[in-house]
């Protein structure tokens, strides 16, 4: 399991090809998250980002079989087509990395201790979280622990 | 008892206040109550974290619900809901 959390960019081609590497691994399942219009600056908690990250990968292993994962988010200034997060699930067969790299999206979605301030033409302002991405979370149906406060 | 009190994002910015050590007055012993108390302080204090604000907190880096315990030496932070991926 793989976890990192920096300002730098990745090359998702090579982390996916590093997790393929293991004759028991059929399928690797990824998503990259990227900005979309407006430079930003995210800002974290360092520690409880890198450890919450790290709970929900471990709660995505209990549930699918989960061979290995690797999760990269960065922060910092990020401009429009940067790439913000990778997740890459692999395991034996597609249901288990597809459903596991999606539960760990939604997840950082709503406890990842990530803030998003975009840079617009009208000045900065703070991204509002919001409730579709709650309920993306909520129907995972998260065990006692992992659900939203 | 004394915990030291964080504070990110626009929560942050609003109070103009990173990081803090507070000497947290006998009785009060959760997350909602520290919150309370930091309200009473009135000003921006009042309006940041006021009840009808969404504000999220963590007691040594979890997130926690506003029942949740403090102890001393507890590391608590208070933040906006979280808007990564």
């Amino acid at each position: 399991m793989k976890i990192l959390v920096q300002p730098g960019n990745f090359d998702a081609g090579l982390e996916i090809k590093a997790l393929s590497n293991n004759p028991s691994i059929g399928a690797v399942a990824s998503f990259v998250g990227v900005v979309r219009e407006v430079a930003m600056t995210l800002e974290h908690y360092p520690g409880m980002t890198e450890n919450s990250i790290r709970k929900i990968a471990e709660e995505a292993r209990s549930r699918w079989q989960v061979i290995d994962c690797t999760v990269i988010h960065r922060y910092g200034e990020l401009r429009p087509s940067d790439q913000i997060v990778l997740v890459a699930v692999a395991s034996a067969h597609r249901g288990d990395a597809f459903a596991a790299c999606e539960f760990i999206m939604d997840y950082l979605k709503t406890r990842a201790p990530f803030w998003k301030k975009e840079h617009a033409a009208e000045g900065p302002r703070w991204v509002e979280a919001k409730s579709s991405d709650d309920d993306a979370a909520e129907r995972w149906q998260l065990r006692q622990g992992l659900t939203q406060p | 008892m004394k915990v030291t009190v964080r504070f990110f994002a626009s929560v942050k910015e609003q109070l103009g206040r990173e990081l803090e050590e507070i000497e947290v007055p006998a009785g009060i012993s959760t997350v909602g109550g520290l919150r309370a108390h930091l309200r009473a302080r009135g000003g921006r204090w009042a309006e940041v974290l006021a009840e009808t604000r969404r504000v999220s907190a963590a007691v040594n880096q979890d997130m926690v619900k506003p029942g949740a315990a403090i102890r001393p030496g507890d590391e608590v932070a208070f933040f906006p809901p979280v808007t990564g991926g």
